[in-house]
């Protein structure tokens, strides 16, 4: 047989590309889909474990400072830090990080230092 | 006699986008000799274990691979569970299954994919990969990830799939088949692909089998051995038979996998029918110790996960020889004596995932 | 259990023999893997046949290890015995297609003979 593609290619000549125009048409992401990792820094105890657990160690936590430091183009997207957080304080967002061009670090930090760990709730 | 000239080829190549290099000698257009190189980009990934916890390490055993991951993640969990003596609960079996025969079809259509690139129709590789694009949103819609799975853990599963998104996959998958059918048929019957692929690359039973060549490439010339029917996962009660073919050529190589594409689509309609209600996962505790050797069967054929523990959280050996590695023997058989121009088809025949063995 | 495995330990001396003898049984070569135990490296050879698992270990020490080749009885063995010397530094005599260390491109000499004491630095 020669012209055994002729029927798929006749069909996509008619029917609407499979393609999307991308920066115009959007992708929706899934529910699902892992994106990138938020925290909420202010229910953070900087305990650390989701950087002793992360695979390819993109995240630095910074107990004195209270800094949590995220490096997005090491991250891979496993969700193993939003399983063991023991405060659920981190999420995983499917919305994918934007492209960037140099290795960056997202730092989160907690704004104003409490003077009391009782009052640090509420900040 | 005529010159004898060495061709360099790969590691960058346009036929194949992975790092392995062969140092062809040819003598005119005939290729004499294939010497194949690797370690471009060699991860010690299996020297990471002494340094990872072995729960931990789920996550890196995953990325192994970018598309055979979720059955490298299900292999890595089995050992380990087979050494703990973990029960893991039945649903979990079953999700596993179906994880690993989604990754099975779109791999095999990335292979198509490729392959069709690789003879230079341009067409019917963007048909291949529009197909497994579907495939991948199935992917991505239950596990959140297009390739890497992150679905696998030690003592079960860390998703579960709901009974309508299970029911939407099952009838789209069933919708897909005649989609899937129709440009798979231009790899059976159309004159010039068969032109590039019959009779070319002949491995005879023999040389499978003397070769360890696996999965297949080994299925093609006609040896009966699947390692699915060792019954790991749910694959015990699940209804299927190895596809066999018996020409050993380009050919059957890529009619085995065109039928592993149907055949997969109904073991995730069996399970989807049988799967049972129940929890996905159970607790872990305690630390490895004792040694195993997991089999499974990936898209490439049969990986091998030898795990050594001596009773601490970190493991004492991790060895991983994937299919690529085995079929590597039969591919160098495969290139002497065969024409310059069949390089690349006959490299591309025994579906070489280079981020495996460089694992 | 998925399947039973039998796991024989073996002389390196009596090797050669014992694959042989499995060659002649019928059994698939299925992979050579070497593993470093402390001061010793163990080898493992792997067949299959019709589904049933057979495991030969032979434990070499570390210093100046040496092994007899099985790629004349196995001629696939070749690549797992190139891999062992490259990574591992055991010296494999007589291999049917000896690549001399140019198979695996490495930039450190047998990078997994070192032991895994950094493993052991971190459980303290």
């Amino acid at each position: 047989m020669i012209f055994s593609m002729s029927k798929t290619v006749l069909s996509s000549l008619f029917s609407k590309p499979s393609t999307r125009l991308y920066p115009i048409t959007q992708r929706v992401p899934f529910k699902n889909t892992r994106g990138k990792i938020e925290i909420d820094i202010a229910a953070c105890t900087f305990c650390g474990l989701c950087s002793k657990k992360c695979p390819t160690s993109a995240i630095t936590v910074t107990r004195a400072d209270k800094k949590w430091e995220i490096n997005r183009l090491q991250c891979l997207a496993c969700d193993y830090c939003v399983l063991v957080c023991p405060k659920k304080c981190l999420t995983m967002e499917n919305a994918y990080t934007t492209p960037a061009v140099a290795t960056s670090k997202d730092s989160f930090k907690v704004a104003r230092v409490p003077d009391n760990t009782a009052d640090s709730k509420d900040s | 006699m005529s010159k004898r000239t060495i061709i360099p080829f790969g590691p960058q190549h346009p036929v194949l986008p992975e790092p392995i290099h062969l140092d062809l000698v040819v003598e005119d257009e005939k290729v004499i000799e294939a010497i194949p190189s690797i370690g471009f980009i060699h991860r010690g990934l299996e020297k990471l274990v002494e340094k990872k916890d072995f729960i931990d390490y789920v996550y890196v055993a995953e990325r192994i691979c970018g598309i055979c991951s979720a059955i490298h993640g299900q292999t890595y969990c089995q050992a380990v569970e087979e050494v703990m003596n973990i029960a893991v609960p039945e649903r979990a079996l079953y999700l596993r299954t179906i994880w690993g025969e989604l990754s099975r079809v779109h791999s095999h259509l990335l292979w198509l994919g490729l392959m069709a690139d690789g003879f230079g129709f341009e067409a019917l590789f963007m048909h291949c990969w529009r197909l497994r694009e579907t495939v991948l949103d199935m992917i991505e819609e239950t596990t959140g990830g297009r390739v890497i799975f992150g679905s696998c853990k030690v003592g079960g599963v860390r998703k579960d799939i709901d009974k309508p998104t299970l029911e939407r996959i099952v009838a789209k998958l069933n919708g897909m088949e005649k989609e899937i059918k129709e440009v798979t048929d231009v790899f059976i019957v159309d004159r010039s692909v068969k032109h590039r692929t019959v009779g070319v690359g002949v491995l005879s039973k023999q040389d499978a089998y003397e070769l360890g060549a696996v999965g297949p490439t080994m299925r093609a010339s006609g040896i009966n051995q699947d390692m699915r029917k060792l019954g790991y996962a749910a694959y015990k009660q699940l209804k299927f038979e190895p596809i066999v073919e018996t020409a050993g050529d380009s050919y059957s190589r890529c009619v085995v996998r065109i039928k592993e594409i149907f055949q997969s689509i109904d073991l995730i309609r069996q399970a989807a029918v049988q799967l049972p209600e129940g929890p996905i996962d159970v607790k872990v505790t305690g630390t490895p110790s004792g040694e195993f050797f997991a089999r499974t069967e990936q898209p490439r054929g049969e990986v091998i996960y030898y795990l050594k523990a001596n009773g601490t959280r970190f493991l004492q050996r991790l060895r991983v020889r994937t299919p690529t590695f085995a079929n590597i023997p039969a591919l160098v058989k495969l290139l002497q004596g065969c024409e310059l121009a069949d390089v690349p088809i006959l490299a591309l025949t025994i579906d070489p995932c280079i981020s495996c063995t460089e694992r | 259990m998925i399947e039973e495995q039998n796991i024989l330990s073996v002389q390196p001396e009596e090797l050669v023999a014992k694959v042989t003898a499995c060659k002649n049984d019928g059994f698939r070569l299925v992979q050579i893997g070497c593993a470093k135990i402390d001061e010793t490296f163990e080898i493992n050879y792997t067949f299959d046949k019709d589904y049933r698992f057979e495991d030969l270990k032979v434990t070499v020490p570390c210093a100046n290890a040496t092994l007899p080749s099985v790629s004349h009885v196995y001629w696939a063995a070749f690549l797992y015995e190139n891999e062992i010397h490259d990574l591992f530094g055991i010296d494999v005599t007589n291999i049917a297609l000896d690549y001399k260390g140019n198979f695996y491109r490495t930039t450190v000499t047998a990078p997994f003979a070192t032991s895994g004491s950094e493993a052991k630095e971190l459980k303290a």
